[in-house]
Parts: structure tokens; sequence; C-alpha cells
């Protein structure tokens, strides 16, 4: 019986953990995806909401939101506002080429019997060290990281921005993010800790779901290369999620990390 | 005349390349009428209008073409639309520097407008063959629309080929005169 208990609490663990990027869904927009001229402003929301891409629910915190120019430097999201549902910032661009708003991040989760009762923590790896929860013995520690991320283009498309750093799971543009014309075929590559990300679930979703019964979901499975391909019918702003198990490394020992995964992009009219 | 110039070129490059010859464009001029509509609208901006031609992989074999407002205005900067022109923004525009000297243009005001194009500028090195001719408009607070119209360059034939537009454009016509 208690090893029933225990193995359905650490089910529950992993809903949890996957809980947040599916029910609720992240998201960074930006105002204008495509853009022209010398020098451009953008204004951009970021949210966790149900309804996509409606503010519903809690404010995506700018802390981590990082700004990386066309020419691959990032830098902080200056003079944002964080509101009830939503956070908004603007984006002066004056390069050329495609920038990359993101934000990352990881939460950590630990789970270990005490008295023999099955106990759970969830939080920053501070918030776990602080309880002396790493390192202790019996106690077995996850991580859950995250990358939000959408792309905007003034002139024509580049790809330094958009330069995979070799950890978590992360987008490579086989056709650029700003390039997705509907009704033509298109290509996503994912690497998971820099490695081709093979057999990963991505997820498609068109906005605007408000207004209609269906969710609208493409699924998808990446090849041997992690590539995914799909052609999408009509042009809008789409949402596109995955997660996959791996290993990241926490003091010298390997722990479960789940990656999540989430970009906002539009679908042009051809 | 023509058909010597041809058979010249041909004798010349005969036993060297084939695809040479197809750089010998017969056609002396090439003339676009493009027909902006006049419409009643309370807010009425004069369209954005690019002329090219493409290839049949899309691709620009040349703009002839773009008129939009080069001098800032209230509004800010008149290259931040080029974008709306869409075709023409991702077949080409984006990875212009504008403006393009005997291609960018100032806006036109509704009424019929020709353009015409002889072999020695910028349709020098059209090679012959089949291409598409596009004209789009986009105009600020109002719509978009693309005429596309098919010929072949260097064919012998004069000719005159008219599409009517339904919206941003009116009559479109295209002239090619060997």
């Amino acid at each position: 019986m208690k090893a029933v208990r225990y193995l359905l609490a650490g089910a529950a663990a992993i809903v949890a953990l996957a809980g947040p990027a599916q029910a609720h869904r992240m998201w960074i927009l930006p105002s204008t995806f495509t853009l022209s001229g010398e020098e451009q402003w953008v204004t951009v929301d970021g949210a966790v909401s149900n309804d996509l891409f409606f503010p519903n629910h809690v404010p995506l915190r700018l802390d981590n939101m990082v700004v990386t120019a066309p020419d691959g430097v990032s830098s902080p999201v200056e003079g944002g506002w964080t509101g009830k549902f939503r956070s908004a910032f603007d984006v002066k661009l004056d390069k050329q080429g495609t920038w990359k708003i993101g934000e990352a991040g990881a939460s950590y989760f630990a789970r270990w019997e005490e008295d023999g009762e099955p106990r759970r923590k969830r939080g920053s790896l501070a918030d776990l060290e602080a309880d002396g929860l790493i390192g202790k013995p019996g106690v077995e520690v996850m991580q859950a990281s995250r990358r939000v991320e959408t792309f905007v283009t003034l002139g024509a498309p580049s790809v330094d921005a958009l330069a995979p750093t070799g950890q978590g799971l992360e987008l490579v543009p086989v056709t650029h993010p700003n390039d997705v014309y509907a009704e033509e075929p298109a290509f996503f590559r994912f690497v998971l800790d820099g490695e081709p990300a093979v057999g990963l679930e991505v997820k498609i979703s068109k906005g605007q779901d408000r207004y209609r019964d269906d969710q609208g979901l493409v699924e998808l499975v990446s090849d041997e290369n992690g590539e995914v391909s799909f052609t999408l019918e009509e042009p809008g702003r789409y949402w596109l999620s995955s997660s996959v198990d791996g290993t990241a490394e926490l003091n010298g020992m390997q722990i479960k990390a789940m990656n999540g995964y989430v970009a906002t992009f539009e679908v042009l009219a051809p | 005349m023509r058909a010597i110039l041809q058979l010249a070129g041909f004798s010349a490059l005969a036993g060297t390349l084939a695809g040479p010859l197809a750089g010998v464009a017969s056609a002396e001029e090439l003339a676009v009428s493009v027909e902006l509509p006049k419409i009643s609208v309370a807010e009425y901006h004069k369209p954005y209008v690019a002329v090219w031609i493409a290839r049949a992989d899309h691709s620009v074999a040349a703009n002839l073409a773009v008129w939009y407002q080069q001098e800032d205005g209230p509004e800010g900067k008149g290259e931040t639309w080029l974008k709306d022109m869409r075709q023409w923004w991702r077949r080409s525009g984006r990875n212009l520097e504008m403006p393009v000297d005997g291609v960018s243009g100032p806006t036109r005001s509704p009424g019929q407008h020709l353009v015409t194009f002889d072999d020695e500028g910028l349709l020098k090195d059209l090679p012959a063959g089949d291409y598409v001719l596009h004209v789009e408009a986009a105009r600020e607070v109002g719509g978009r629309e693309l005429v596309k119209i098919p010929f072949a360059w260097g064919s012998d034939a004069p000719s005159t080929q008219t599409l009517s537009g339904e919206t941003e454009l009116g009559t479109v016509s295209l002239t090619l005169k060997p």
C-alpha cells in the first residue's frame, strides 16, 4: 500500500511539473513580427494564460526577460511594467535583422519520505538549499527548466540571435520563424543540450482560440535530426510548445530535468 | 534586324555555350500601365505600389518601380509601411537598401500611370524566358492587392495584356514591343 501511495505521489509530482506548461500557457507576444525601415519599436506582452493570446491568469515575470539583438548581444529588459494579468515592455530595434525576445529559467522540485510519509517541495534552487534539501540523503531533486521565446525581424531575417546555447531545449531555424507562410511547408529543428532532440513531441496551436470550439492543435514528432515539418493553412499568430525529460547537473550530480520550450510566431499570408 | 542580330549572336556563340544565347533578349520595350482607382473614403492615403518581374520560382528578376513616401511625414518614416506590400517585401524589399536608383519614386495620385523600360536600363541583363509581372498596392488604412501578368520576354511578337484589379488596383496592362 505504501509503495502504491508513493508511486501515486510520484505521478502527481510529474503532473505538477508538467501542469503549468500545459494548462496555463506561457507566451511572449510582440506587437509586430516583421518590420521595415531603419529603426523601429515594438511593444511586447508577456503572460501565462489559458487562452491564446488573452491575458487572463498571471503575468510573465520580467526578471529573466532578455532581448538578444541581431548581432547576438543580449541585454535585460528595461522599463517594463507588470500588471495583474500581463507584463509589458518596449523594445527599440536599432539593428537590421532578427531579434530574439525570451525568458528562461528553472524551478526545482524535491521529494522525500519523512516518518513514512511522502513529502515534497517546489521552489528555486535557493529555496531548496535554504531548507537543506539539496544534497540531503534520501531527497530526490528534479529540475524543471523553461524557455519562452519570440522573434521579431527588422528588414531581412538573420540567425545570429538564434544561436543555441547548448542548454535545455532550443529551436534552431531551418525555416526562419519570421519566414513562415500559410500553405507552404516549414521546418524547425530542436536541440536538447545542443544535441538533436529526436522523437520530440511538438504542439502548435493558433491564437484566437477563444473564438472556436476546437483547440486546433497540430501535433508533430521530430525526426532523427530533431526536425519537425508542418504546413499551416491560415495566416495568424501561433503558439508552439514542447517538453522533454532529460538530465541536468547539480553540484556534480546528475538529476532528472524536465525541459520545456515555448515560442510564439506569426504565419504570414503568402 | 532583330533576326539578324540573333543569328549573329548564335554564330558567335555556337560551339561554345548554349546558355549565353538566352541572354540575347529581343524585346526592346516593356511598358506597364497601372491605374490607381479613385477611392472615396474619409481618410485616403495614396497607396504604396511595387512593380517587379519575377521568375517562375518567385525570385525577383528585376524591380521596376517602388512608389512610397520617401520623406519623413507626420506619421513617421515612410519606410515603415514598405512591408505592407508583403509579397514584394518578402521576395525583394527586405533585402534592398532603399531608396533604389531608378526604381524608388514618390507615391502617385489616383489615375493611370505609365512606366516604360527598354533593354538598355533595368532590363539590360534579363535573359529571354517566361516571367510574371507583379503589381502590388497597399494603402494605409485601406486594403492590399496584387495583380500578376505572365509574359514571355524575348518573343518576336508585340503583345498587350490587360488585367483589372478589384479593389486597390484598376486596369493593369503590360505591353511588349520587340
